[in-house]
């Protein structure tokens, strides 16, 4: 693999916040390129020919996402930044908004002038008040270069951008949840469709990316979607954040060009250097806290024994029986000391409490499973409630208005498939399994 | 709309700062400046009394019932006065996978409180939240606007005789 680096490469250089080093640096060079010469119909088509994927988590081609907006309407057009950055184990668009603000910037003008947005939001989780602030003093700065605001660089093209913040909602990285919240109100998804691209914030035409996509539109009008799509492997194409915690020597944020083999990823010093000395690998969760939990073996092999890509394919290769998702790109690693049931009651917990309750599958479901994790881990559950957990998790899947039911069900659903064992132990040793960090020990299954 | 009958207003670079969030939405969709108001607002008084809310009300010319409702639902505004130093401490599963659950355990005994609660001395509350996006420098503690890294017992032990000191 290559080692492109497309979002973070300016990353590093002193003063980069600043416009005039950023500028110095490249930096702006796309919005001249597409305002004077490209129609947004051709910024557009290089966006999809680039076959960018929403990096939110859904993977959803952008381009494609860019051509469902309504311009026959009449109506004004809006681009929303999805900066809401809330999955568990995801910490990739809080470190480019600090690091590089102007990048996203770059990105939000030139997503907005494709799609004939006049106003634009990035809307950012409300715990990052730092960031937002990081970020206006870099929109005053690019309105005071003409970059924003009427006739951009002597065109007709007129844009403003504003920041606006969230209060602490998971639900509101949920693109329909997002708007509701823009618009000053609790952060209950909406009912799809009609689906934002023809009516989204106040009914008006709407996209909502999120921040990695948006910041790697720069790169491809500057160099041609085609550029881009030779970048990766397959249908996986360009590069891609991954956010790694946990369990590894060198947790942070990594730049890779899909399809790096997850072997590659997790232990070279490039990336994360390894297991922590003295440990070893138990379980990965690649994608953030709502995708399917992998043991060892199979996140690094492939149930036909094939190297596990980093990739949206090569991470769902076997489906969920035995692969995953590629999600967020939050990844995060678990050694020998973890407890499988008591990290599955921890993720449950969470999304009971972020839960908005419009929808009772999974206000109801989710602090059903919560309880039920709750006495199995505190050595109170029957073999029972093992199935009762599989029960609960597919009278969530699929019944919800948004995907957060889908969420909370697919990380318990694939802890009792991997880790049934686990889960057994903890209820015919209840008294060992409950104490204070006690783990089910299985050597077997370590890496 | 609601009557304010307690002398709360913002001081002038808030009210500024209130206006300016209210000239980014259309004409007629001042609602959408709710959340960066009620960040002001707490920042101002740390947090959100009910009165608070009638102001932030006829600030925006909605009924109060609009203001407590969005407010409720945002688990960053606190509806109860709080100690001077908020902890709002990561125990969400990566956090948890560094030790989270052993640094809330020692603030607790160190405070001699449990989560939720605020010390005698009002110095500090302890809040236990979601994920806070910085799950590679776990454990995390959030105290206003500033992310506090790496804080295992230690280091959380070094912030907190610093904070006190203040």
């Amino acid at each position: 693999m290559g080692k492109t680096k497309i979002l973070t490469s300016q990353i590093g250089i002193p003063d980069i916040q600043d416009i005039n080093v950023y500028m110095k640096n490249g930096g702006y060079a796309s919005i001249e390129k597409a305002l004077k010469t490209l129609t947004p119909d051709e910024v557009v088509e290089e966006v999809k020919a680039s076959g960018l994927r929403g990096r939110g988590g859904a993977g959803f081609p952008t381009g494609m996402k860019w051509s469902f907006i309504d311009k026959k309407s009449g109506k004004p057009r809006y681009l929303v930044c999805n900066a809401d950055e809330s999955e568990p184990g995801t910490f990739k668009d809080r470190y480019l908004m600090s690091e590089n603000p102007h990048l996203l910037i770059e990105g939000m003008i030139v997503a907005s002038y494709a799609l004939g947005a006049n106003t634009s939001y990035i809307y950012i989780r409300g715990e990052l008040l730092y960031v937002l602030r990081i970020l206006e003093k870099a929109i005053a700065q690019a309105y005071e270069k003409g970059l924003l605001g009427k006739n951009i660089l002597g065109t007709n093209y007129s844009l403003d951008l504003h920041v606006a913040p969230g209060g602490g909602a998971y639900i509101c990285g949920e693109e329909t949840a997002l708007i509701e919240s823009l618009e000053g109100k609790r952060g209950n998804p909406r009912n799809k469709p009609p689906f934002p691209a023809v009516s989204g914030l106040y009914n008006c035409p709407t996209v909502v990316n999120n921040v990695e996509s948006i910041a790697a539109t720069p790169w491809i009008v500057l160099n041609g979607g085609a550029e881009y799509a030779k970048i990766g492997v397959g249908k996986s194409t360009g590069t891609k954040l991954i956010s790694a915690c946990g369990h590894i020597k060198k947790p942070g944020i990594y730049e890779i060009e899909l399809g790096v083999p997850v072997e590659e990823f997790l232990y070279s010093d490039e990336y994360c250097g390894g297991i922590r000395d003295g440990h070893q690998l138990k379980a990965v969760v690649a994608g953030g806290s709502s995708v399917p939990i992998l043991p060892a073996a199979l996140i690094l092999k492939t149930a036909n024994g094939e190297n596990r890509l980093m990739s949206y394919e090569g991470l769902s290769d076997g489906g969920f029986a035995t692969g995953t998702m590629l999600g967020s790109g939050g990844f995060i690693a678990m050694d020998e000391t973890t407890c499988i049931v008591r990290n599955t009651w921890n993720f449950t917990r969470f999304y009971h409490h972020e839960s908005c309750g419009q929808c009772s599958p999974c206000r109801e479901g989710t602090g059903w499973m919560e309880k039920v994790l709750h006495r199995i881990e505190h050595g109170h559950g029957t073999i029972k409630d093992i199935d009762l957990l599989v029960d609960i998790t597919k009278q969530i899947e699929g019944r919800t208005i948004c995907p957060l039911g889908d969420a909370a069900a697919w990380p318990v659903a694939s802890a009792v498939r991997h880790f049934r064992e686990e889960f057994e132990w903890h209820i015919t040793n209840p008294i060992e399994a409950s104490k204070k960090g006690a783990v089910y020990k299985k050597e077997s299954v370590l890496v | 709309m609601a009557e304010v009958t307690e002398d709360i207003k913002f001081n002038d670079d808030r009210l500024k700062e209130a206006k300016r969030y209210i000239s980014h939405y259309p004409e007629g969709k001042q609602k959408s400046a709710i959340l960066p108001i009620m960040h002001l607002a707490q920042d101002q008084w740390g947090w959100l009394s009910s009165g608070v809310m009638d102001y932030i009300a006829s600030l925006l010319t909605l009924e109060s019932i609009e203001v407590y409702e969005v407010a409720s639902f945002y688990t960053m505004f606190h509806l109860q006065k709080t100690g001077k130093y908020v902890m709002e401490v990561c125990h969400t599963g990566p956090c948890v996978l560094m030790g989270a659950e052993d640094t809330i355990e020692h603030i607790e005994n160190k405070l001699g409180i449990k989560v939720g609660e605020t010390s005698v001395d009002g110095l500090f509350s302890l809040k236990t939240v979601e994920c806070l996006a910085a799950c590679g420098f776990a454990p995390v503690i959030q105290i206003k606007e500033t992310y506090y890294e790496n804080m295992n017992v230690e280091n959380v032990d070094k912030l907190m005789d610093e904070l006190a000191k203040n």
